[in-house]
């Protein structure tokens, strides 16, 4: 029951946030969204007690072919919920004094993509899976496309386009792996897939059908295209969204659907999978570097950080997928963190050039010391959230290759790089025009500052609890990996 | 199979009203005695599958399902035409009764068991579509359409006729179980070959599969957006279930050897349909490849033709049919409106009407087949039968081709949400277009949520 309170309680919301017109339309979706985070909690409380029951739910959906609505909730799958739920009303929040055009549609359609999302992941069989999967992609898009930051109308609607299409392909390459699944297992559930004995060829095909779905949403090198100006085109809500929670449903897919359903295919892909993933690494921060806008940079480097995650998953060892798990977490709280900083620097100067920018500190301290925060828990300063999964993501590769690892190890210096370069020029040295009336922070800002910085420093200091939760999980994937 | 004899008479009755003056009665007394004879349609669900005169018509589950979905897509084309035809009041009785007839001709083609009743159903079917694609007399566009439509229709029935006899000439019957007897005995005839290849290309003329796809678009285009209508739906599924309906009764044992040209007529249906669809501004031209192209689709069902696949084609048409109808609904009131048929006609219709953008938003959405809506188990099920019997290769053409149609289909929705048009009016529509988009939205959703709730109807198949 619980879990189908969880799943089911954003749908309802939306449904209300849509009837409460306009103007209500926020604080509605914020209470709805906390009542959510609430209810995620008392799951969580379950699962460390061991209570199981509540936790998953079957119920026969389709008849021919087979086809469960069955949900469950281990570990692995919470945290994510949780991470869904936790920072939907930060980024509900985080919305908070600024005029937003048709309100109620814009909240309905973040809570309808949260219930997609917790949907990707509690599903436990394979075309439910897919069906949120696709359905997350639709609010995201219109998001995306109506409520969209650029000013050239036409240019958001290549770049949604080329977003939803690229998925989309994706995700249709993965339909025909579950069809073929199917017609082999006789069920798409978990555990008849994870019983499931394929041919090595039939497993390479299967595998490479998922990892093409998953990679594009990753997004893992060279399947990244369409993730900047999505990023940069999406209204900061939508940003918040994509990079903090939808890009995890592509990690979380690798997880939970392609290593243990196809590991023959993943152990003959592993080599060039992870060379991809660090590829995107080293690329990611080199692209990074050179960007002259906020929010472009905040991708590229979002790239980097999620291929380092991949690479960790890809090494097979306990630590990197242990470090992915911390570093999904960690990766979705800095990243909102980092793309409000932005959202709050766009708010006052009406810019996220960075060369048009520049003294922010002298005038906004409390802001200065929030987004110093933010940018040290993004380049994994000890202490942070990032430090510990981005140490076991790099301990994990070292087990599988040295010299991968320390090319990948490039990315805490290069993160460091555009990170502190970026914060050095757009908020110390000299106060430029744009900045002449920058007031500070307001108390909706502050809050969702505060929220998100009490989430780096708690999980920085005590990460242990995360990964007892993950543990099990984990280790059924990998004993289902490596046999 | 008392829904052809009732249909036949409620074709009468319209005119019969037509002569005593009830003219306004004409549209609720139809759509009532739709629904009435769709209810006792299914009275013989699941019967012991009667045939009747003399094993002309056989009311198995099949032909009893697609008769019910045939009268449901008659009672809202008929539900549009009072508002539709507003301007030609005094022939709306006689529309209203052509578009029964044509219904008359789609059930016989969906039960018969005799190819002399496959015929019969065929030209009813065909010669009242042309008649209601000429129905415009004054536009030089619909005469075209229905010239065109009459030339290429009598075309594919001479084929049809041929093959027919053909057929007959190496069996000696008519009757669809005699001709599986011969067929599937030890010397079969070169001839009886001949007979089914022509067959076979008459039937997909009527499907527009390609290539025999092109006198589609020009029809569908020319003809009165309601007609269009019609034949993207109606008769479309009516020759879809034909065409199944011949083959896996008749021709199942020696399928194997047209399942390849099958096979490749499916792919390239997809791509020319869903590729040419790209360059279309027209709606009703996009529709008509957007038709084009689901036909493929439909083909892969009657391609793996095993007892489940006509349950994929059921589920196929049904989801096609409302999220075309629907299309149709919102396009006719809104192309009514604005006084053109380009996609740039639904400019701005978010702002003006938010709920008919919705309805055209998720029926696009459905025809791409993205989920949760009837779209996507629609092809689910058509990709699952394929890959069930082998066909791997057709079926990722299907899903490279179905990412392709995004692009047009997104062209709609683009024009919907994110341009602005001048006439910023609410587009209110007439009450039955509002009503028709909304029962089709209702059920879009609604069996892309519970997909089962589409019965079952192999029970034909399995005999």
């Amino acid at each position: 029951m619980l879990l189908l309170v969880i799943l089911f309680l954003p749908l309802v919301a939306a449904l209300a946030v849509y009837l409460s017109g306009n103007k209500l339309a926020a604080k509605v979706a914020l209470v709805a969204a906390v009542a959510e985070f609430g209810i995620s909690l008392v799951a969580l409380q379950h699962l460390a007690h061991s209570q199981f029951e509540g936790l998953s739910y079957t119920h026969a959906w389709i008849a021919n072919p087979n086809i469960n609505f069955s949900i469950a909730c281990d570990g692995l799958s919470l945290l994510l919920v949780l991470l869904a739920t936790f920072l939907v009303p930060v980024i509900i929040l985080s919305s908070f004094g600024t005029e937003q055009a048709n309100a109620r549609s814009l909240y309905a359609l973040i809570l309808l993509m949260q219930f997609a999302m917790i949907g990707v992941f509690i599903s436990t069989d394979g075309l439910l899976f897919y069906i949120f999967w696709e359905l997350a992609l639709i609010p995201i898009y219109f998001i995306a496309l109506l409520w969209g930051q650029g000013k050239d109308k036409a240019f958001i609607q290549t770049a949604t386009f080329k977003f939803f299409v690229y998925t989309l392909i994706g995700s249709l390459f993965m339909l025909v792996a579950f069809i073929f699944l199917y017609t082999k297992a006789g069920s798409l559930s978990l555990q008849s897939l994870y019983g499931l004995s394929l041919s090595p060829m039939e497993q390479l095909c299967v595998a490479l059908a998922f990892f093409f779905a998953f990679a594009v949403k990753i997004p893992v090198f060279p399947f990244h295209t369409w993730q900047a100006d999505t990023y940069t085109e999406a209204p900061t809500v939508g940003t918040m969204l994509l990079s903090g929670i939808m890009l995890k449903m592509g990690l979380y897919g690798l997880l939970r659907w392609l290593l243990p359903v196809a590991p023959q295919g993943v152990l003959t892909l592993t080599p060039y999978l992870i060379v991809l993933s660090v590829i995107g690494v080293v690329y990611g921060s080199i692209l990074a570097i050179q960007q002259k806008n906020i929010k472009r940079l905040l991708a590229y480097s979002s790239f980097a950080h999620v291929g380092l995650i991949a690479a960790g998953i890809f090494s097979l060892t306990n630590e990197g997928l242990q470090g992915a798990v911390v570093q999904m977490l960690a990766h979705g709280v800095n990243v909102v963190g980092a793309f409000f900083a932005g959202e709050v620097i766009l708010r006052r100067t009406g810019t996220l050039e960075i060369n048009q920018l520049g003294g922010i500190r002298s005038i906004a301290p409390r802001f200065a010391t929030a987004f110093i925060i933010i940018v040290l828990a993004s380049v994994a300063l000890p202490t942070t959230n990032a430090f510990i999964g981005e140490f076991l993501l790099l301990f994990g590769v070292f087990e599988y290759n040295t010299w991968l690892s320390i090319v990948a190890g490039l990315t805490i210096i290069l993160g460091a790089v555009y990170m502190l370069k970026m914060y050095q020029y757009v908020m110390l040295g000299e106060k430029r025009a744009t900045v002449s009336a920058f007031p500070d922070l307001t108390a909706s800002e502050l809050a969702v500052f505060a929220i998100l910085i009490a989430a780096i420093f708690v999980c920085g200091v005590y990460p242990k609890p995360i990964m007892e939760i993950a543990q099990p999980a984990l280790s059924e994937i990998l004993k289902h990996t490596l046999g | 199979m008392r829904a052809l004899t009732y249909t036949s008479f409620l074709g009468i009755a319209c005119l019969v009203l037509e002569i005593f003056n009830l003219r306004k009665i004409v549209v609720p007394v139809v759509i009532l005695a739709l629904l009435a004879i769709l209810g006792l349609n299914f009275t013989e669900w699941n019967g012991s599958s009667v045939s009747f005169y003399n094993d002309m018509l056989r009311a198995d589950n099949f032909a009893l399902a697609f008769t019910g979905l045939l009268i449901v897509t008659a009672a809202g084309l008929v539900t549009m035409s009072g508002s539709f035809y507003d301007a030609e009041e005094t022939k709306l009785a006689d529309y209203i009764s052509v578009i029964i007839f044509t219904l008359c001709g789609g059930i016989a083609l969906v039960s018969f068991s005799n190819m002399a009743m496959l015929f019969i159903g065929l030209e009813v079917l065909s010669i009242s579509l042309y008649i209601l694609a000429g129905s415009k007399r004054r536009d030089i566009r619909s005469n075209e359409a229905a010239m065109k439509y009459f030339l290429m229709g009598s075309f594919a029935s001479g084929i049809l006729l041929f093959g027919i006899t053909l057929v007959y000439g190496a069996t000696g019957s008519f009757n669809l179980a005699q001709i599986a007897v011969y067929a599937s005995g030890p010397n079969v005839d070169p001839i009886f070959t001949v007979g089914v290849i022509m067959i076979l290309i008459a039937m997909l003329f009527k499907v527009s599969a390609v290539p025999f796809h092109f006198w589609a678009p020009d029809v569908y285009e020319g003809s009165p957006t309601l007609t269009t209508a019609m034949m993207a739906t109606l008769s479309k599924v009516a020759a879809m279930a034909a065409f199944y309906r011949l083959f896996s009764v008749s021709f199942v044992n020696n399928f194997a050897g047209f399942a390849w040209i099958l096979s490749v007529v499916a792919a390239m249906t997809m791509l020319v349909g869903n590729l040419t669809a790209l360059n279309q501004d027209s709606f009703k031209r996009m529709l008509a490849f957007s038709g084009v192209a689901h036909a493929g689709y439909m083909l892969l069902a009657i391609m793996s033709l095993y007892h489940n696949s006509a349950n994929a084609l059921f589920f196929y048409t049904v989801a096609y049919t409302f999220a075309s109808l629907g299309a149709f609904a919102v396009g006719i009131s809104v192309m009514k409106r604005r006084k053109s048929e380009k996609i740039e006609a639904f400019n701005g219709l978010g702002k003006s009407n938010p709920f008919l953008a919705v309805a055209l938003t998720v029926f696009m959405l459905s025809m791409a087949g993205i989920p949760p809506l009837a779209g996507f188990f629609a092809k689910y099920y058509v990709f699952f039968e394929a890959i069930k019997t082998q066909h791997l290769a057709v079926v990722i053409v299907a899903v490279i081709t179905s990412a392709i149609s995004v692009y047009y289909y997104f062209k709609l929705i683009l024009a919907m949400w994110t341009k602005d048009s001048e006439d910023i009016e609410a587009t209110t529509g007439s009450m039955s277009y509002v009503a028709i988009a909304a029962i089709c939205l209702v059920v879009t959703l609604a069996l892309g949520i519970l997909p089962s709730l589409v019965p079952s109807i192999t029970q034909l198949a399995s005999k």
